[in-house]
């Protein structure tokens, strides 16, 4: 599986999902208006800079603290379609892979990838193709487990095909 | 091969007698919980096809985030909630009087010893102080279950941390668990297990172990443990008359990492803001003007919590300058608050008495900040936004520093007089 996209680094540690999708607005439950407030704890301005295919480039333990799945459905309403972190927050990665926005784990990103920069994910290998830069990081490969999953497009379309008979 | 606890729970629960860390395996939930801002459980569930869930019994809901509603959207929520649980015939509902779920479960004697137990809450990890495989999960993930009363875990590694030494009078949980993400940072266990033992934690009771394990979450572990002893026989066995199953990590388990901390030097602590792992000596930023005190959510609005509080309001008035909020965690911490005369303490100080439920921590009613104010909260987490303006600043305190810093009006460390 490969993503291909234009980078929005925010180069921070730690980005909590009260910074994601603040907590005054989990009783919302509709995408768009929960894509409305995407980022907006972090900085109210950064959702003009989304459009269709960003990938979000990232530090430490993104989307730490709260299991609010909001914190995924607001970044890919908005249009992110990946995000490269150093590392994830267990939940909200969790989140990711069920809601199908493809997450890899690479070292520094935000330190090797710059703003606009044009990127290549390929899941599978765990390879960031930087093309603006014409350089290469390995990542963690994406197990085969979860790829399935990414591919499906989440895993609701996986459980509906399975469960659709019976 | 040599396993930890966690992992043999993880292997009973998914039919298997052994498993290794990094496998994936499908595990099946004991208890499953749904909080009233996850409507998004039962999108999810329709989504995929899901039509009745697996098992009644063995889920339960929530109404403790908006406890009670605080704006028409979360009321909405909730009524398709109550109607879900009803047309399910699910029997374990906790209404908007019960208080909040981590509270309130163990008290009606549903997490025992060995169980698997999983919440659309990240501070499930709060659950491990029973010796319970516990964790949160996002809607989607419930979802899954509510339709197969399963879901897919990676086994994890395992982190020891041994607490030594012993805890001067008037510390509590709140200062070691603030002191280990101090030294160990927000990420330290990320994808991983976190499990608390040592002279410290036996001394400690079941309750002040939760908070360990709740804080354990704001490390980024994926759950926390505490082998249970006979204190936690003791407490499950008064709320519950069901069977369980304790088990030991085995005497060879090579641990990922062990961390050895020394207790007999520590200080009240507070994490200042933006992050659980900013972490200070209450010493060292003595004096800073506050605005507002909360204490209450799931690590700090315990029986115990209050009785800390009370200690040292009775008979005190909070200052001027500052408002005092008591959100006890549930209905039954409310109900003996009331008894022992914690509640009376606290309205005579000053003090504005909360619904019990999560209140003011996740910032959607009983207490938000405006721009510029500062709070001194016994709550888990001090993000810009978490308890209303993102330019509110939180600090991070034990419920005895939050109350001694009502009475004073600014940041100050205090020790209670009796026992805690």
């Amino acid at each position: 599986m490969i993503i291909r996209g234009k980078s929005i680094v925010l180069n921070h540690n730690n980005i909590s999902t009260d910074q994601i999708f603040p907590g005054k607005y989990v009783n919302l439950t509709d995408s768009s208006e929960i894509a409305s407030h995407v980022l907006e704890g972090l900085d109210p301005g950064i959702k003009q800079q989304i459009k269709p295919e960003s990938i979000l480039v990232v530090g430490k333990n993104f989307g730490c603290g709260s299991s609010r799945e909001q914190a995924v459905i607001a970044l890919k309403e908005s249009g992110v379609c990946a995000v490269i972190a150093e590392s994830a927050g267990r939940i909200w990665y969790r989140n990711a892979i069920n809601l199908g926005l493809p997450v890899i784990l690479i070292e520094e990103p935000a330190l090797k990838i710059g703003d606009d920069e044009k990127l290549e994910i390929h899941l599978k290998q765990g390879i960031v193709k930087n093309i603006s830069q014409a350089m290469d990081y390995q990542g963690e490969p994406v197990a085969d487990f979860i790829l399935e999953i990414f591919e499906s497009g989440g895993i609701k379309p996986m459980m509906r095909k399975k469960y659709a008979s019976s | 091969m040599a396993m930890h606890a966690i992992h043999k729970i993880m292997a009973t629960a998914s039919g298997r007698d052994s498993v290794s860390v990094g496998e994936i395996i499908n595990v099946n939930i004991d208890v499953a919980g749904i909080n009233d801002i996850y409507l998004l459980v039962l999108k999810s569930f329709e989504e995929m096809g899901g039509r009745s869930v697996w098992d009644p019994q063995k889920v339960v809901f929530f109404f403790d985030h908006n406890a009670p509603c605080g704006s028409i959207n979360a009321a909405e929520n909730q009524k398709t909630m109550r109607e879900f649980a009803r047309k399910q015939d699910i029997p374990h509902v906790f209404e908007i009087n019960r208080g909040i779920c981590h509270t309130v479960l163990p008290e009606a004697g549903m997490v025992k010893p060995g169980s698997v137990v999983i919440i659309t809450d990240s501070h499930t990890t709060t659950h491990g102080a029973f010796g319970a495989f516990a964790t949160g999960v996002g809607s989607t993930d419930m979802a899954v279950i509510l339709m197969t009363g399963k879901l897919w875990f990676r086994v994890p590694d395992v982190i020891r941390i041994t607490l030594t030494g012993s805890l001067k009078q008037g510390l509590m949980a709140k200062d070691v668990a603030l002191y280990i993400l101090g030294q160990l940072g927000a990420d330290f266990a990320v994808y991983r297990a976190v499990e608390f033992s040592g002279p410290i934690v036996d001394a400690m009771s079941v309750e002040e172990r939760t908070v360990l394990c709740n804080m354990a979450v704001e490390g980024a572990a994926k759950t926390a443990y505490v082998q249970p002893d006979q204190k936690t026989v003791d407490y499950v066995r008064s709320r519950t008359s069901a069977d369980f199953t304790i088990y030991e990590t085995d005497g060879d388990y090579k641990y990922e990492n062990e961390i050895v901390f020394d207790m007999d030097s520590l200080s009240p602590q507070v994490a200042v803001p933006h992050n659980v792992d900013n972490v200070r000596k209450v010493s060292e930023v003595e004096g800073i003007p506050i605005d507002q005190v909360f204490i209450g959510s799931c690590t700090g609005g315990k029986l115990n919590d209050l009785a800390a509080a009370a200690d040292i309001l009775k008979g005190k008035r909070i200052a001027d300058n500052t408002r005092l909020i008591i959100n006890p965690g549930s209905k039954e911490v409310l109900e003996r608050s009331i008894e022992l005369g914690y509640v009376q303490t606290f309205i005579e100080a000053g003090a504005a008495i909360f619904t019990p439920g999560c209140g003011a921590c996740i910032g959607l009613h009983g207490g938000l900040l405006a721009a510029g104010e500062k709070c001194v909260s016994t709550a888990n987490r001090n993000f810009p936004g978490r308890m209303g303006s993102p330019q509110a600043e939180i600090y991070l305190t034990s419920p005895a520093t939050a109350a001694a810093t009502a009475i004073k009006g600014e940041l100050t460390a205090a020790y209670p007089t009796s026992e805690i």
